[in-house]
């Protein structure tokens, strides 16, 4: 188990030493930020001046090595926006995406398994086609558009609930369920096919003939079995959301690293965005990390392995 | 002998079909067999003919939602186990009827230890105030010949081998003390030595129980070495049952014999193995006589538009064809 987490620490840092490449390339590539930065009637010292206090004036080889230096002293430069160092600016918002993120992935568990467990006991029968196309309806149904026809019905027609930004625990509603509806909708799908397929099983089979009920059955025998893909895909959902979901947080202007991460493109704020990805990066492998422990923990034969 | 003492199972005129998108598959179309005290039944046919299905009706466990018992009675010790509700049925399973299945590498749950599966056999039954049920889990374990029995409770399945494994699926048969155990080729996946040993452990298990044990197989060894009678079946009927002695040396229904031919022996030099041509019948699309006219020696007309009736052909022995009719018409 040690050396499967250090082997997998190892990867890690492999990924991100080329990850912090892309990212250095990426941000150079799709435009100059002194272009945004200034004025249109700056003039040509202006602009010197500003791509001198940026380090921007350097050679590329150079700016890269300041930039991996940097990072490794957990320095991602400063954020020309904020005028702080990205990082600040990153964990100052983190806390807000990570608010947002309990409510919307247990509930969407404390539904997920329950609707997925009855579709699968009750396939084919009208419970199971309803919820099929409820799940259907879910994934399909892009956040953006959830987010606005929500925040229409329910703040602008009935006034119910705010409609934007942080605030008391009303603010959490509508947010939530844009992310959550996304969430149940996939899992429960997910939660049913392995549900069935486990159901198929030999062990199942000895299971009833051991004069075990077939609720036993499904909620020990089967379900446990069942969890182990899905918590793949929970893990894939935790590190998407954690790391800010961009398109929610947008609609919703919440103050989140999704909502970050969507204003240092918009404004070119090249060392936040640098930072911002750097930063998800370690935070989703990190969680790909937990994930990976948890199925030993769920699967025996991975424990041993 | 007399034929009602000890009857522990009797299951007359038994059919199972599978309901599925092409069609009604008969798989068990009529069988009726009886099982005694201490005795083994073999259950013999080629793969699809209706075996596994008609030891999994007898605990109604049939593949659902295909699956279902249509008529027949299956009489337990004279109670009828079709007339039972679900929850009753689970008083039967592993108490009064066990059931081994074919393969232990996927018989047993890959994420519980090997002593909480035994342990859930145990604890669903009559509970026993004096031994704790670990001690009687472990007791399990050493009656089916599994050493350290200790570690091993804390074993998970994939630690085991095949044949290790296939000894706690019989361990969990019987450790809720069952009158009929089914086992369903329990030595199919195992190898040959390890095959030996698992037959001497169950019938030593026999011995000292009584069970009356239902071995499906479609190999005559294995029958030879096990089983008191033999019922052939084909094409979801059985066409032949018989002391096993009596049955081998002279096989009364054409199927029977043609199986035996197909029998590889170790005396005399046979350049080409007989096998039978042809194929059963579609289980969905049965023909009205019968079963095996299409690939029988012996076919005559009759034997396309009738079913053979099952005639007494010796002592305890009976077959399904019309050559075994007496020769003048008693009507």
């Amino acid at each position: 188990m040690q050396r499967f987490v250090l082997r997998r620490l190892a990867q890690s840092v492999l990924l991100l030493f080329v990850l912090a490449l892309i990212v250095f390339a990426l941000a150079r590539v799709s435009g100059n930020p002194a272009d945004l930065l200034l004025r249109e009637d700056a003039t040509q010292e202006d602009r010197a001046h500003l791509l001198r206090a940026l380090g921007l004036d350097r050679p590329i080889h150079e700016q890269l090595y300041l930039f991996l230096a940097g990072a490794l002293r957990g320095d991602l430069g400063e954020s020309i926006r904020y005028r702080k160092p990205a990082t600040e600016v990153f964990f100052e918002r983190l806390p807000n995406t990570l608010r947002l993120l309990p409510l919307a992935m247990v509930g969407a568990l404390a539904l997920a398994i329950p609707l997925g467990v009855l579709a699968a006991v009750y396939r084919g029968t009208l419970v199971d086609r309803v919820s099929g196309a409820v799940a259907v309806l879910g994934i399909a149904t892009p956040s953006f558009w959830l987010g606005i026809v929500l925040i229409y019905v329910f703040s602008i027609r009935l006034g119910l609930l705010p409609s934007s930004r942080m605030g008391g625990p009303s603010h959490y509603v509508l947010p939530t369920i844009t992310l959550g509806l996304f969430l149940v909708a996939g899992m429960m799908r997910l939660v049913r096919s392995s549900l069935l397929e486990v159901m198929g099983s030999e062990f199942v089979k000895l299971a009833r003939l051991k004069g075990l009920s077939q609720t036993v059955v499904i909620w020990k025998h089967c379900l446990r079995n069942a969890l182990i893909p899905v918590t793949t895909l929970f893990g894939v959902y935790f590190a998407l959301l954690i790391t800010g979901a961009i398109v929610t947080e947008t609609v919703f202007a919440w103050p989140g690293v999704g909502r970050l991460t969507y204003e240092a493109v918009i404004f070119r704020d090249y060392p936040l965005l640098q930072a911002v990805i750097l930063l998800k990066a370690i935070i989703v492998l990190g969680v790909n990390l937990g994930v990976d422990i948890l199925y030993a923990y769920l699967d025996p034969r991975v424990r041993y392995a | 002998m007399d034929s009602a003492a000890g009857v522990v199972l009797e299951v007359r005129d038994l059919r199972a079909y599978l309901y599925t998108r092409w069609g009604v598959v008969r798989a068990v179309d009529g069988v009726s067999f009886v099982l005694r005290e201490g005795e083994t039944l073999g259950l013999v046919g080629e793969s699809g003919c209706g075996k596994t299905m008609t030891g999994l009706s007898l605990v109604r466990l049939l593949p659902e939602p295909a699956g279902r018992i249509v008529d027949g009675q299956v009489l337990l010790e004279g109670e009828d186990l079709l007339a039972k509700s679900e929850s009753e049925m689970r008083a039967v399973r592993g108490r009064r009827v066990s059931m081994i299945l074919q393969d232990p590498q996927t018989s047993l749950n890959p994420v519980f230890t090997i002593g909480d599966q035994i342990l859930e056999a145990l604890g669903q039954h009559h509970v026993d105030g004096e031994r704790s049920l670990a001690a009687r889990a472990q007791e399990a374990l050493r009656r089916v010949k599994v050493g350290a029995p200790e570690q091993r409770m804390r074993a998970y399945p994939h630690q085991m081998s095949g044949g290790m494994k296939q000894r706690v699926v019989g361990a969990i048969a019987v450790a809720g003390e069952p009158r009929v155990l089914i086992a369903d080729e329990p030595t199919t996946a195992l190898d040959v030595t390890i095959q030996l040993q698992y037959l001497a452990l169950l019938k030593e298990i026999q011995a000292r129980t009584r069970l009356a044990m239902l071995f499906i197989t479609h190999d005559f060894g294995i029958v030879a070495r096990m089983c008191d009678r033999v019922a052939v079946m084909y094409a979801g009927r059985i066409v032949e049952t018989g002391p096993t002695r009596a049955l081998f040396r002279a096989p009364r229904h054409p199927y029977t014999e043609a199986l035996m031919a197909s029998v590889p022996r170790l005396e005399g030099h046979v350049a080409r193995l007989p096998s039978i041509e042809g194929q059963p019948p579609p289980l969905h699309d049965l023909p009205p006589g019968c079963r095996f006219a299409d690939r029988c020696a012996y076919v005559a007309d009759r034997c396309r538009r009738e079913y053979p009736p099952t005639m007494p052909v010796g002592p305890a022995h009976e077959a399904a064809c019309w050559r075994n009719e007496p020769s003048a018409p008693s009507r």
